[in-house]
Order: structure tokens, then C-alpha cells, then sequence
């Protein structure tokens, strides 16, 4: 599904990917998880193409994404903040993307879904941080794309909105989708992920199942087995 | 005054007189009397001679009688390229409606469609002048008239090419309603005293529209002086009245509305300057004063280029000029007073017409392009205006008692 | 691209800094024209708002937008679309509706007064073209420098900078330049020094027009060529179109490898 080779990336004199090898598969849930400033959301944004590696390469489906923009629409992207046009009303919003992007009327059941009715008419820039996120999923998850990268997309809901995604997540891996996830909840990343990809100063340090992590890391939960990586690394 | 009377009524005795025996002679292709020529020489003195409608080609014409020469529709009087076409050397003659073409050109000899020669009191009018060299040359000849004539040219260099009216030595003439193009100096007095120049239009002359020397107590007035290579010269002449002419478009390096070399105690009045590189290039002159004129859209709308005292400039209109006054020293001995200038952006507190504070029309701008000339470029420049400010507020490189203390509010309009 | 430039446009149509440029203009236009009753005066101050305030308005406006709209871009880099397209899209809808604003809130005042009835309306014509112009080229360099700066109070400064420098600064080197070197010949070297600098090219364009006669009274042969025929006008005009393509193919060439 995504290929990526000797992936480099500087910011300035800051290293922030160097040398990153992943290979995923179609079908499944993976997360990338890593400390603050490993170089997570810097790799999701070399897939989407919104930023340029120094070196290596990156393949969606098969095909170098290199001076191309077409292959962005296999992939559906919840991006980290959600911060849209402050003066664009939502309804104008969903209306815009779906101009850009191609006819959907999955967005109508996600509205509903999500109860984001009543706030149709509001401007983006007078909505909480949790509906500009609910939002933020409906124009994520209305389209039929095989994959799908969220980049937090726990930050803000409540509840009741969180189990919804949760359903949501699922039910598009049962279409057989693949499903990129960066989280700080840990609880969250257990809870759905099938594999997990460990970032640690710009390098992947873990690919695999939770419970190989678990073994490998010799704790027995997840959270305990991620701090143990921290810890051991940075004594 | 006096003079001029007696010559009138002299004049119009003869005529009379003249009338009550005088016979009229036609001239026409295929007439007993077939050529110009012959009908003066079978004239007596006072006749009139009717050129009908036809094609004559003659030159070296000589009317040395008192005659009238009437055409009836314009017959056409072909010189051939060979010389002069008529020559006058009588006085009392009258020469009125003919088309003269095809003058000969000589880089030794002014020939002329129609020349007068030492005679007085002849009248040239309704003719029509084409492809010439000197159009109609006045030589010591006065109390004439000169009317209602077209002249055109087709001058290209100027060291081949002939003047459309021209006066040397010739006082008491008039000159009205003529059209002059395409020559190289429109009009042109030298040494030529009290004469009345009106109502003509001088357009697209090699050199001047107007030219004038060492000609004293002239007036020219309502003429227009349209896109002529250099504009309108006057010099080295005193007394001269000029009213209500026009100047316009006299584009070019070295052109100009007006110039005024050594000219003394003239008055000029009631002028508009259009569209001219420079509306009135002033040198060495002295108690002139202007009152009454429009300056519009020229370059320069006055250029005192030095040694120019007493001058007045009172009551002008200087509208949207890229430069109102330059001067190139410092000394100021002009008086400006009372005028409009449309870049004036002083107030009027007390509402009586006057700005409340006086106006400088010397830019700094203009002193330096009179050094720099290539920094014309950055006319109407921002950085431009704010070293004008400058200079306006604390005067360094302008004269600076040179400003207008009575500054109008309003257009004059008259 | 298109897409996007509606999208820009409409956006920007809607803020409340389209109104008040538009209302400037109008006003600007109205008092000119109702108050003044002038016509030939009107263009004169019209040149000069158009030459000092619109480059401004320009680059200000430019540097504002690209700051304000910095999240609305993540989410279209995110899209299926070409970069390219994202901000050509974007920068053709401020310059365009900056254009927009200038040419209704000058041009309605000037209909209304008769202007087609009027000879002046090649004048004002030009004005607008060279207003459009410059809005063109300083929006485009605007988003030069917004690019190339993260940091909006130096992109700002640095904006302001190049309006100062463009609008007074170069024409004071430039003259300084001129007076000192007024020994040699200098025809080629002002009228180069013209060209360089769009606002200069603007004025010239327009002086062609207003003080032909004041340029005419210069002898140099270049200046004769330049001033006394149509070809200033031709080489004015295609010295502004490349002055837009320049900062526009690097806005295209520096967003290609900007990092979001």
C-alpha cells in the first residue's frame, strides 16, 4: 500500500527523519506512535506530500509520489488541528471539499451521525475545539478512499463521539481499508490498532503487534512497554 | 497717423478716378487674350484684367501698372518650376483669386508665387498658393494688404524652403485671415514697423509659425500658431502688442510656444499656451507685462532662461503644467501677482478669493533638471514631491522672494 | 485552479477589507470628481494614489492574506490538488479582487460622471491598467516574501520595507545616481533605471500620457525614440507583463519546495 525508502528530512540543523523504512500493507489498522518531536506527524506529511523529503522515496499504491498530486485521492486525511477559513460556514465547507474532490453523499449519514446539524449554518470560526473536529471527520471519512491517515483524531470529542469513531474506524477496515493512526492514548491506540510503528529520533525503533512489543519489551501492558522504550533509551 | 491718411485718400481718389475710364479685360484659354502676360501689356493703367477659369502656365509675370487682377474661379497659374510667378512693381495693384502653383526653387534667388517690390498700397487677397518656395514676399513695399490667402507647402528641410508671407522693410501692412502651412517659416517681418497681424492660422511650419526681427510697434493679435517646428520667435523688437493668439502643440527638444529674445516694454495679453514643450521661453527681456493668458497642459509653462528684470506676470491662468516657472539663477526681479495656479494647495481661511499663504511656482525639481536634464524621468516620483516639500518650506537652491503673494483661488475666467 | 481562485475570491469578496478598499476608491472617486469638478486635476491625484497607494495596499494585503489563510492551504495541500494551483489559485484571487475593487470603486464614480462621453477616458483607461498592474505585481511579491518567511512580523516588515524602498528610497538613489554621474551620457542608463522598478515603469507609462510635452523637452536621441512614438508605451507594457511573470514563477518554483 505505502512503500517508503531511506526516507531523510532536515528542518534547519534539525535531523527530523533519518533514514526511515516502512513498508505497509493493504488492509488493517497501523499506529505510529513515538515521543513528542520523534517525526511522526513529519512522516504523515511526506505521504500527503506536504513536505518534501531531502531524500528517499515514497510510493502509494505502487506508484512515486514524486511531483504528483493525483494519488492524493486514494488517501483521506484527517489533519492534527483542526483550523479551517474562520469565515466559511460549515455547510460552505463541506459543499467546497466535495467540489474539489468529487461527488459523495456519505456526508449527509456522518452529519447525522456526528449531530452536526444544527451547527450547518454556523461559521467555522465560532465553533468549539470538539465540533470543528467532528467536522474535521465528516470531511475526512466522506469519501471511499482505501487509505485513510488520522492524525489525532481523538483531540476534543467527548464520549459519546469517540465511540462513534471508534465504530467508524472499524467499519472501514472491514472494507478491507488501511488506516494510518497517530495517537497519545495509548488506551485508544491498543484499543484499535492491529500494528504499531515505534518512532524514535527521526528512526523506526519498533514494527509489530502489540504483544510483541509486550514481549520485547518484557511488560506486561502497553503503556508500560512504551515507557520502558522511552526510559531504557534516553538512560 | 497722419501719413497713413493721406496715403488712403490719395489712394482712394486714384480709384475712383481710375474706375470712371477703366476698361476690364478677359483672359481666358481660348479668348483673343489668352495669357496673363499679354492682357498687362495691352492694359492701361487702372484696368482690370479678369483671368476666366483655365490653366495659364506663365511665369515671370510683371505688373508694372496699376492694375486689378480678378480670377473667376480660381484659374490656375502654372510657374513651372521656372522662377517667380508674378512680380509687382507698381503701386495701386490689386491681385485677387488666383491659384498659383509650381514656383521655381533657387539656392541663389528667393522667387516667390508674389512678390512686391518697392510699391505701395496693393491688396493681395483670395489666393491660393501651392507647391512654392516664398509665398508672398513683401519688399520695401507698405500700406498693404494682405487677405483671406491660403498658403501650403510642402517644405521637408528647411535650408531648401521659403517663407509663407514674408515682409522686409515693409511698414503699414496688414495682414489678416490668411492660412499658412507647411513652409518653413509661417509669417516672417524683418525690420517691418507698425503692422497688424490678425485672424491668421499659421500650422505646421518647418521652423516658426510667426517669425519676427528688428520689427518695432507691431501687433499681432487672435492669430493661431499650431504644431510648428520651434513655435512662435520674437526678437530684437520693442513695443510689440501681442493679444489673444493661440499656441499650440509645439512639440520638441528646442521647441516652444513662444521665445522672447531682447524684447522690450511688450505687452501680451489674453494668449493661451497649450500643449507646448514650453509655453514662453523668455531671454534678456524686460518690462513685459503678462497679464490674462492661459498656460494648459505644457511642459514648461514659462522658462526664464536670464537678464530678464521688471517683468510682470499678473492675472494668468497656469492650469495642470508639469512645471509652472523655471528660472536657472537666483536673483529674482519679476513680479507675480494675483495669478490661478492649479497646483496652488494653500487654503482660504477668510473666503476672499486669495490663498493665505503665498505660492513659490519654482520647484526644486525644475533647477535640477535644468542641470540634470535626463532626471526628467522621475517627474510626479514620490521621492520627488518630498524634496519639493522641502524646498518649499525652506527655500536653498530657488530664488527665494520668487512667489505669487496673492495666490487665486478660483479659475480667472474672463 | 480555478476551483480555487473562485473559492479565494468569493472568500475574500465576503471580508470586510474588500468593502472598506472598495469604499476607499468610491469615496476617493466621488470627491474627485463631484467636489472638484475637474477632470484634468482628478487624473493628476488619481496617478498619484495609484502610484504610491495601490503597491502599498498590495503588498499588504498580500503578505495579510497569505498569513490569515495559512490553515485553509493545509487543508487544500491535503486535497487531490496540484500546488501549483493552490497558490496561483489563491494569489489570482487577491490580486483579482484587489483589481476588482479598484476598477468599480474608481470606475462606477467616473461613469456616472459622463466619462465615456469624455476624451479623458483614454487617460483614465490607462490609469486603471497600470493600477491592475501594479496590484498584480505587488500582490505576486507579496507572496514572495510571505512564502519565504514562517515569521509574520518580519514577513510584514519586510513587505513594508520593499514598498518603501520601491516607492521613495530607489527613486532618491536613482536620482542621486543621475546627478552624479551627469558628465557621461545618461539616456540609457535612466531609462533601464525605469524599468526596473515597476512603480517607476507605471509613472513613466502614465507620463507618457500627462507631461508628454514636459519629456518631449529632452534632447537625447533614446529619450526622442522612446518618448515621441508608441513604442514606450509597447515597451512599458511588456516590461510590467514580465514584472507579473517573474515573482509569479518563483511564488510557483519556492511553494513546490516549501515544507507545510
Amino acid at each position: 500500500m505505502v512503500s517508503i525508502q531511506n526516507l531523510y528530512k532536515k528542518f534547519g540543523k534539525n535531523q527530523v527523519l533519518g533514514g526511515v523504512d516502512l513498508n505497509i500493507d493493504k488492509g488493517g489498522i497501523i499506529a505510529v506512535l513515538g515521543p513528542n518531536g520523534s517525526g511522526k506527524t513529519t512522516l504523515i506529511k511526506s505521504i500527503l506530500g506536504m513536505v518534501i523529503p531531502n531524500k528517499g522515496d515514497i510510493s502509494v499504491m505502487g506508484k512515486n509520489i514524486k511531483h504528483s498530486s493525483d494519488y492524493r485521492y486514494q488517501i483521506d486525511y484527517l489533519p492534527q488541528i483542526a483550523n479551517f477559513p474562520s469565515n466559511l460556514k460549515v455547510r460552505e465547507l463541506i459543499k467546497m471539499i466535495k467540489d474539489l474532490r468529487g461527488h459523495t453523499t456519505e456526508d449527509l449519514q456522518l452529519i447525522e451521525a456526528f449531530k452536526l446539524i444544527p451547527f450547518l449554518d454556523k461559521k467555522l470560526g465560532n465553533l468549539s475545539g470538539g465540533t470543528k473536529q467532528k467536522v474535521n471527520l465528516v470531511l475526512t471519512f466522506m469519501f471511499d478512499s482505501p487509505l485513510i491517515i488520522l492524525d489525532e483524531p481523538t483531540t476534543g470529542l467527548d464520549p459519546i463521539s469517540l465511540i462513534q469513531l471508534k465504530q467508524l474506524i472499524q467499519t472501514e477496515k472491514n472494507k478491507g481499508k488501511t488506516i494510518l493512526i497517530t495517537s497519545h492514548i495509548m488506551s485508544f491506540v491498543e484499543e484499535v490498532s492491529d500494528e504499531i510503528v515505534f518512532l524514535l529520533e527521526g528512526k523506526i525503533y519498533f514494527k509489530g503487534t502489540i504483544p510483541e512489543l509486550k514481549t520485547k519489551t518484557n511488560q506486561p501492558d502497553f503503556e508500560h512497554a512504551i515507557a520502558s522504550i522511552l526510559t531504557n533509551n534516553h538512560a | 497717423m497722419k501719413c497713413v491718411l493721406q496715403h488712403s485718400v490719395l489712394f482712394f481718389l486714384a480709384l475712383t478716378f481710375g474706375s470712371a475710364f477703366s476698361q476690364t479685360i478677359n483672359v481666358c484659354e481660348n479668348c483673343e487674350i489668352s495669357s496673363l502676360k499679354e492682357a498687362i501689356s495691352t492694359a492701361k493703367d487702372f484696368d482690370t484684367i479678369v483671368v476666366k477659369k483655365g490653366t495659364y502656365k506663365e511665369h515671370n509675370i510683371i505688373v508694372d501698372k496699376p492694375l486689378t487682377i480678378i480670377g473667376e474661379n480660381y484659374p490656375l497659374i502654372d510657374g513651372e518650376l521656372k522662377g517667380e510667378v508674378i512680380t509687382i512693381v507698381s503701386d495701386h495693384v490689386t491681385v485677387d483669386g488666383l491659384f498659383i502653383i509650381n514656383v521655381g526653387t533657387s539656392y541663389t534667388e528667393d522667387y516667390a508665387a508674389i512678390r512686391v517690390k518697392k510699391s505701395n498700397h496693393f491688396i493681395i487677397q483670395n489666393v491660393v498658393l501651392e507647391k512654392l518656395f516664398f509665398g508672398i514676399y513683401l519688399e520695401k513695399s507698405s500700406y498693404g494688404k494682405i487677405y483671406h490667402n491660403k498658403i501650403i507647402g510642402d517644405a521637408v528641410e528647411e535650408y531648401n524652403s521659403g517663407n509663407g508671407i514674408q515682409l522686409w522693410y515693409s511698414n503699414h501692412v496688414v495682414v489678416e485671415h490668411n492660412y499658412v502651412e507647411h513652409v518653413r517659416d509661417g509669417i516672417y517681418l524683418e525690420f517691418s514697423d507698425d503692422c497688424l497681424i490678425k485672424n491668421n492660422v499659421s500650422a505646421e511650419n518647418l521652423r516658426y509659425g510667426l517669425h519676427f526681427m528688428f520689427s518695432n510697434d507691431d501687433i499681432y493679435q487672435d492669430n493661431t500658431f499650431e504644431n510648428n517646428g520651434a513655435g512662435v520667435a520674437v526678437m530684437f523688437s520693442k513695443h510689440i502688442k501681442m493679444l489673444h493668439n493661440t499656441f499650440k502643440e509645439n512639440w520638441g527638444t528646442a521647441s516652444y510656444g513662444m521665445l522672447l529674445k531682447e524684447i522690450n516694454d511688450a505687452e501680451i495679453r489674453g494668449n493661451t499656451f497649450e500643449e507646448n514643450t514650453i509655453g514662453i521661453n523668455i531671454e534678456g527681456s524686460n518690462r513685459i507685462i503678462y497679464k490674462n493668458n492661459n498656460f494648459i497642459n505644457n511642459g514648461w509653462a514659462i522658462k526664464v532662461r536670464g537678464a530678464c528684470y521688471t517683468n510682470e506676470f499678473l492675472e494668468n491662468n497656469f492650469l495642470y503644467n508639469s512645471f509652472d516657472i523655471s528660472y536657472n539663477s537666483k536673483v529674482n526681479d519679476n513680479v507675480f501677482n494675483n495669478n490661478y495656479w492649479s497646483n496652488y494647495t494653500g487654503y482660504d481661511l477668510n473666503k476672499d478669493g486669495i490663498g493665505d499663504i503665498p505660492y513659490r511656482p519654482v520647484k526644486l525639481f525644475s533647477y535640477i533638471v535644468n542641470r540634470t536634464p535626463e532626471t526628467i524621468i522621475l517627474l510626479r516620483s514620490l521621492f520627488i514631491d518630498i524634496i519639493d516639500f522641502s524646498e518649499k518650506v525652506s527655500p536653498v537652491f530657488t530664488p527665494d522672494n520668487l512667489m505669487d503673494n496673492n495666490p487665486l483661488i478660483k479659475k480667472i475666467i474672463w | 485552479m480555478l476551483k480555487i481562485l473562485k473559492y479565494s475570491f468569493f472568500d475574500l469578496m465576503r471580508s470586510r477589507w474588500s468593502y472598506v478598499y472598495f469604499a476607499f476608491y468610491l469615496l476617493l472617486g466621488i470627491v474627485l470628481l463631484f467636489l472638484n469638478n475637474d477632470l484634468s486635476k482628478a487624473v493628476i491625484t488619481l496617478m498619484n494614489v495609484i502610484i504610491v497607494l495601490v503597491p502599498l495596499i498590495g503588498t499588504i494585503f498580500g503578505v495579510m492574506y497569505y498569513y490569515n489563510s495559512k490553515e485553509f492551504t493545509e487543508l487544500l495541500l491535503a486535497q487531490p490538488l496540484r500546488r501549483s494551483s493552490i497558490f496561483l489559485g489563491q494569489y489570482l484571487g487577491v490580486a483579482l479582487s484587489l483589481s476588482m475593487s479598484l476598477i468599480l470603486g474608481l470606475g462606477l464614480p467616473f461613469v456616472f460622471y459622463g466619462l465615456f462621453k469624455s476624451n479623458a477616458i483614454w487617460d483614465f483607461s490607462l490609469l486603471l491598467i497600470t493600477g491592475t498592474f501594479l496590484t498584480l505585481i505587488f500582490t505576486a511579491l507579496a507572496f514572495n516574501i510571505a512564502l519565504s518567511n514562517e515569521n509574520k512580523i518580519k514577513g510584514f516588515g519586510y513587505a513594508i520595507l520593499l514598498w518603501l524602498f520601491l516607492a521613495i528610497i530607489y527613486d532618491g538613489i536613482f536620482l542621486m545616481t543621475l546627478i552624479l554621474f551627469e558628465d557621461y551620457p545618461l539616456d540609457k542608463l535612466s531609462l533601464v533605471g525605469t524599468m526596473l522598478n515597476p512603480i517607476d515603469l507605471s509613472r513613466t507609462l502614465i507620463l507618457l500620457k500627462l507631461d508628454i510635452s514636459a519629456l518631449l523637452g529632452y534632447t537625447g536621441a533614446v529619450f526622442k525614440q522612446f518618448f515621441g512614438t508608441s513604442f514606450g508605451i509597447i515597451v512599458s507594457l511588456i516590461t510590467l507583463v514580465v514584472w507579473v511573470i517573474l515573482p509569479v514563477l518563483r511564488i510557483l518554483s519556492k511553494s513546490k519546495r516549501k515544507d507545510f
